[in-house]
C-alpha cells in the first residue's frame, strides 16, 4: 500500500511534468534566450546583454508592429466586446425569444471553423478583381471605394482586423448570453415596474449584473489583440512592406525567416510584459480577479 | 384585445429584429458563398460569383481530396484524437489528486495551473522550437501533440476539477469501506461519474487541435505530416488558380468541426462557460 503522501502526486505528476517541460520551462528559457544572440542550428549563444532589447526600440518595424497591435486593441474592445454584449442582450430580449436560439448558432458558426479557412475565404473576398466586397460596393454605387484592401499599406492592417472581428465576435458574445441568462428576472420585473424602457434596462440592469463578465472577455480580447498571428501571417504576411506587422508576426519573422532566434526571443519578452501589464490593469480597474 | 398587444410588441421588435438579421447577412454571406462557389469552375467564379452554380460540380471536392487534403485530414484526425485522449485523461487524473486528496502545496500547484491557462505559446515559441529539435521530435506528430496536451492540461484540469469537487464524500467513503483503492474510485466512480463535463474536454481539446495553427506550421515541415491548417497553406499555393477546388479544400477542412459544433453545442457552450469564468 502506497503511503497517502505519495498517492496524490501520482496522479499530478503526468500534469505536471508536461505542463513544467512544455509551458514553464520555455517560458522561462525565453527570458534567458531574450539576452542572447543565436541561431536555430548553432548550439553556441553569444551573452549580448540588453543589446537585443535595444536593437528593438530602435527598429521602426517594431513601433509599426506595436501601432498595429493597439489598433487591434481598441477596434476589438468596440466590435467584440461591446458589440457582444449588444448581441447578446438583443438575443436573450423576451421579443426575439423564438429566434434566437438560430441567430446565436448563425453567429457562433464561425467560431469554430479554423482561422486558416476564414483567412483563404477572405482573401477571396478582399479580391480586388472580382472580390465579393469590391462587387458589393460596385452594386451600391461606390466604385471610387474599391481599391486592393490587402495590397495598400493604408488598409491592409484594417482588412485583417475586419476578418478578426467578423470571426471572435460570436465568441464573446456567447459569454455575454451565458452571464445574461444568470441575471435573476426580478431585476427586469422591477425595472419594467419602474416604467424603464429597453436601453435604460439595459444600462442599468444588463450591464452592471454582467460586470464580472465584462472583465473577462475585455481580458480575453486584449490579450488576443496583443498575441495575434494568424490573421495577418496567412493574409497579408505583415505587408505590404511592413504595413501589417503586428508583433506576432514580427517574431515570427526574426526567429525562422532572419534566423535571429535571441532577437525574436527580446520580441516575445516584450508580448508577455505587455499581456502581464493588460492584465494587472484590468483587474485593478475592475478591483476583481480573485473571484473573476 | 389580443391582435393590438401582439401587433404592438411585433412593431417594438423590428429595430431588434433589423440588427440581427443585418448581421446574419454579414456573416452568413461569406459562408453561403464559400459553399456555392465551392460547386463551380474557376471561369464560373470570376464571371459570376454571387449566382447559383449552372450544374454543382461535386468533382471538385474529390479533385481537393485527392490533391492533399486528404493527407492533411489524416494528419489532423491522428494528431486530434490523440490529444484529446491524453488531454483529457491526464487532466482527469491531475484533478482527481487535487481534489481528493489534502497535501501541502495543493494550493501552489492550483495556482500553477490557472497561470498556465494565462501564457500565450508565443511567448514560449522560440525555446519551444529548440527544445522540440534537441527532443529529436522535430518533423514528427509528436512535436504537436506534447505541446497541444500541456497547453490544453490548465484549461481542462480546471473544468474537470469543477465537477469532481461536487462527487459526495459519502460514495468514495463506502467505496473505501468495500475494499477499493484510489485506482478503483477514479475509475469506477469520479469518471462515469462525471463524463458530461469529460465529453466538454474532449469537444474543447478537439476543436482548438482541429485549428491549431502556429505550431502546425512550425514544428512539422514535411507536407506529409501537416495538419490541415498548416497544409491548407501548402494546398493554395498549389492551386493558386484554381478557386473552386481550393474553396472545396477549405469547406472540407471545416465541416468536421462543424458538424462536431453542432451536434455538441451543449458540451461547447458548457465548456465555453466553466473556462471563461475561471479565467
Amino acid at each position: 500500500m502506497l503511503s497517502r503522501k505519495v498517492v496524490p502526486f501520482l496522479y499530478i505528476a503526468p500534469c505536471l511534468l508536461l505542463m513544467g517541460i512544455f509551458v514553464y520551462y520555455p517560458i522561462l528559457e525565453n527570458f534567458r534566450f531574450s539576452f542572447y544572440e543565436f541561431s536555430a542550428f548553432s548550439p553556441d549563444k553569444v551573452f549580448v546583454g540588453f543589446e537585443n532589447f535595444l536593437t528593438l526600440f530602435k527598429d521602426e518595424v517594431f513601433y509599426i508592429a506595436l501601432k498595429n497591435n493597439i489598433w487591434y486593441a481598441v477596434i476589438s474592445i468596440i466590435f467584440q466586446v461591446f458589440g457582444g454584449l449588444v448581441l447578446a442582450a438583443i438575443l436573450e430580449d423576451p421579443i426575439t425569444r423564438l429566434a434566437s436560439s438560430f441567430f446565436r448558432t448563425v453567429f457562433f458558426l464561425p467560431v469554430v471553423i479554423s482561422i486558416t479557412v476564414i483567412a483563404l475565404l477572405f482573401s477571396f473576398i478582399y479580391n480586388p478583381d472580382i472580390g465579393l466586397l469590391n462587387s458589393l460596393l460596385a452594386i451600391l454605387g461606390l466604385e471610387e471605394w474599391t481599391r486592393a484592401w490587402l495590397g495598400q499599406s493604408e488598409t491592409a492592417i484594417f482588412a485583417v482586423i475586419a476578418v478578426s472581428q467578423w470571426q471572435s465576435i460570436g465568441y464573446i458574445m456567447m459569454l455575454f448570453i451565458i452571464a445574461i441568462q444568470a441575471i435573476p428576472k426580478e431585476l427586469y420585473e422591477a425595472a419594467d415596474i419602474d416604467g424603464a424602457g429597453k436601453i435604460r434596462k439595459f444600462i442599468y440592469v444588463t450591464v452592471p449584473q454582467v460586470k464580472e463578465m465584462l472583465f473577462v472577455a475585455s481580458l480575453i480580447t486584449l490579450t488576443g489583440a496583443f498575441t495575434v498571428f494568424n490573421e495577418p501571417y496567412i493574409l497579408t504576411g505583415g505587408g505590404p512592406g511592413n504595413a501589417s506587422e503586428v508583433l506576432g508576426t514580427l517574431l515570427y519573422n526574426s526567429a525562422f525567416f532572419k534566423d535571429q532566434m535571441g532577437y525574436a526571443s527580446a520580441i516575445a519578452t516584450v508580448i508577455l510584459i505587455l499581456t502581464l501589464l493588460v492584465s494587472l490593469v484590468q483587474m485593478k480597474l475592475f478591483k476583481t480577479g480573485k473571484d473573476g | 384585445m389580443k391582435k393590438p398587444v401582439r401587433y404592438k410588441s411585433a412593431v417594438k421588435g423590428i429595430p431588434l429584429f433589423s440588427i440581427l438579421i443585418f448581421y446574419f447577412v454579414i456573416i452568413a454571406y461569406p459562408l453561403f458563398w464559400m459553399v456555392i462557389n465551392s460547386f463551380k469552375t474557376t471561369e464560373e467564379i470570376f464571371a459570376n460569383s454571387w449566382a447559383l452554380p449552372q450544374s454543382w460540380l461535386v468533382s471538385n471536392y474529390a479533385h481537393a481530396w485527392e490533391t492533399g487534403i486528404s493527407g492533411y485530414f489524416l494528419n489532423s484526425t491522428i494528431v486530434t484524437i490523440t490529444t484529446c485522449f491524453l488531454t483529457v485523461f491526464l487532466s482527469a487524473l491531475g484533478a482527481y489528486g487535487l481534489t481528493r486528496f489534502e497535501f501541502k502545496g495543493k494550493n501552489a500547484l492550483l495556482i500553477i495551473c490557472m497561470a498556465g491557462m494565462m501564457l500565450s505559446p508565443q511567448v514560449s515559441l522560440v525555446p519551444l522550437y529548440k527544445l522540440i529539435q534537441a527532443l529529436g521530435i522535430h518533423d514528427t506528430y509528436l512535436a504537436l501533440i506534447l505541446p497541444y496536451v500541456a497547453y490544453r492540461i490548465p484549461i481542462t484540469l480546471l473544468l474537470i476539477r469543477a465537477a469532481f469537487l461536487d462527487v459526495p464524500k459519502e460514495l468514495e467513503e463506502s467505496a473505501y469501506l468495500d475494499g477499493c483503492n484510489t485506482w478503483r474510485i477514479f475509475t469506477k466512480i469520479f469518471i462515469p461519474l462525471n463524463l458530461p463535463i469529460i465529453l466538454t474536454g474532449v469537444v474543447l481539446t478537439a476543436y482548438f487541435t482541429w485549428n491549431e495553427f502556429m505550431f502546425a506550421l512550425i514544428f512539422v515541415d514535411s507536407d506529409a505530416l501537416k495538419t490541415i491548417p498548416a497544409g491548407l497553406m501548402q494546398f493554395r499555393d498549389a492551386l493558386q488558380t484554381n478557386w473552386g477546388v481550393l474553396l472545396a479544400g477549405l469547406m472540407i477542412s471545416a465541416a468536421p468541426i462543424i458538424i462536431l459544433f453542432l451536434f455538441m453545442q451543449k458540451y461547447f457552450i458548457r465548456g465555453l462557460a466553466a473556462g471563461s469564468v475561471k479565467g
